[in-house]
């Protein structure tokens, strides 16, 4: 368990150590069995390529959660996913490495909550940005204790 | 090529309209299944009470691709998901989801018509408190 990150220790303008993923087809049937998501764009590589593709695809959402895994190891036990939001921009593929990133872009204070604001976004193995999102998580403060979930 | 134009205006005449999308009981399993299909080896999510934030993605998108791609020729790709928690998503709990269209815009495309639908789906628990909300884009084509 890594130790647990404090409002007061957040840098504006900081990196948050990246993720590397790298997705493969079983994970795919994997999601598409949690997620209900059968299109056959992600299994199929005929389909998907009569549908314009070059071949099958992680499904855009998938990547959105590798960026929300990379902010909740980041922001510790005691932290709390707010916000998570993304964009798909380009499609990603499976056998392909991606890279989660971000960066910190400010904090502050709401009403009782210490909030921490981050741009992520997936690259892909050419160094594209296939993802990009933002996200807000609510960090404990040593200032103030306040009860956590 | 199949188009689903004819799907895509009978949503259009939906568009506002709430329904109830689904009700999930959170077991376990459903849980931790999440995690292994997200691949996530955090121990943090290796627990009985509570899910990782992202698990309530995996709920109700079953039934909104029930909705558009109904003869299963139509391709649906994510355009964005913007996710709002408030709530921990605990073991035992019951959600329900409902689903609002929000937005339906066409255009021509490569491969024919392109709808661009935003729908946005709430998640309830068994004592009706709003856990999260998830209001996404989806690309048809």
């Amino acid at each position: 368990m890594s130790e647990q990150l404090y409002y007061e220790d957040v840098v504006p303008g900081s990196e948050i150590a990246p993720l590397v993923k790298q997705p493969t087809t079983h994970q795919l049937a994997m999601w598409s069995e949690v997620s209900g998501d059968f299109n056959p764009i992600h299994y199929d590589k005929g389909f998907a390529q009569s549908r314009g593709l070059p071949g099958v695809i992680i499904p855009g959402q998938l990547a959105g959660c590798f960026l929300g895994q990379l902010v909740t190891d980041w922001m510790g036990e005691e932290g709390r996913l707010w916000k998570l939001a993304c964009n798909y921009r380009e499609t990603n593929f499976p056998d392909e490495t991606v890279t989660c990133k971000a960066l910190v872009r400010k904090k502050y204070v709401e009403g009782e909550e210490y909030c921490v604001e981050c741009s992520l976004w997936v690259e892909n193995a050419k160094g594209r940005k296939t993802v990009s999102g933002k996200a807000i998580v609510i960090l404990p403060s040593r200032e103030r204790t306040r009860p956590t979930r | 090529m199949v188009g689903n134009s004819s799907i895509i205006d009978g949503l259009k005449a939906r568009i506002g309209d709430e329904w109830q999308a689904g009700v999930y009981p959170v077991e376990r399993e459903t849980v931790q299944r999440f995690i292994r299909a997200l691949g996530d080896p955090n121990p943090r999510w290796q627990n009985d009470e509570y899910a990782h934030p992202t698990f309530v993605v995996s709920l109700g998108f079953d039934r909104i691709e029930q909705e558009l791609a109904k003869d299963r020729s139509a391709t649906l790709l994510h355009g964005s998901t913007e996710l709002e928690c408030y709530q921990p998503v605990r073991v035992g709990d019951t959600l329900t989801v409902s689903a609002k269209i929000l937005d339906i815009r066409e255009r021509p495309g490569k491969m024919g018509k392109t709808a661009f639908v935003t729908f946005k789906l709430n998640y309830m628990n068994q004592r009706q408190e709003l856990i999260a909300t998830c209001r996404q884009m989806l690309i048809s084509y």
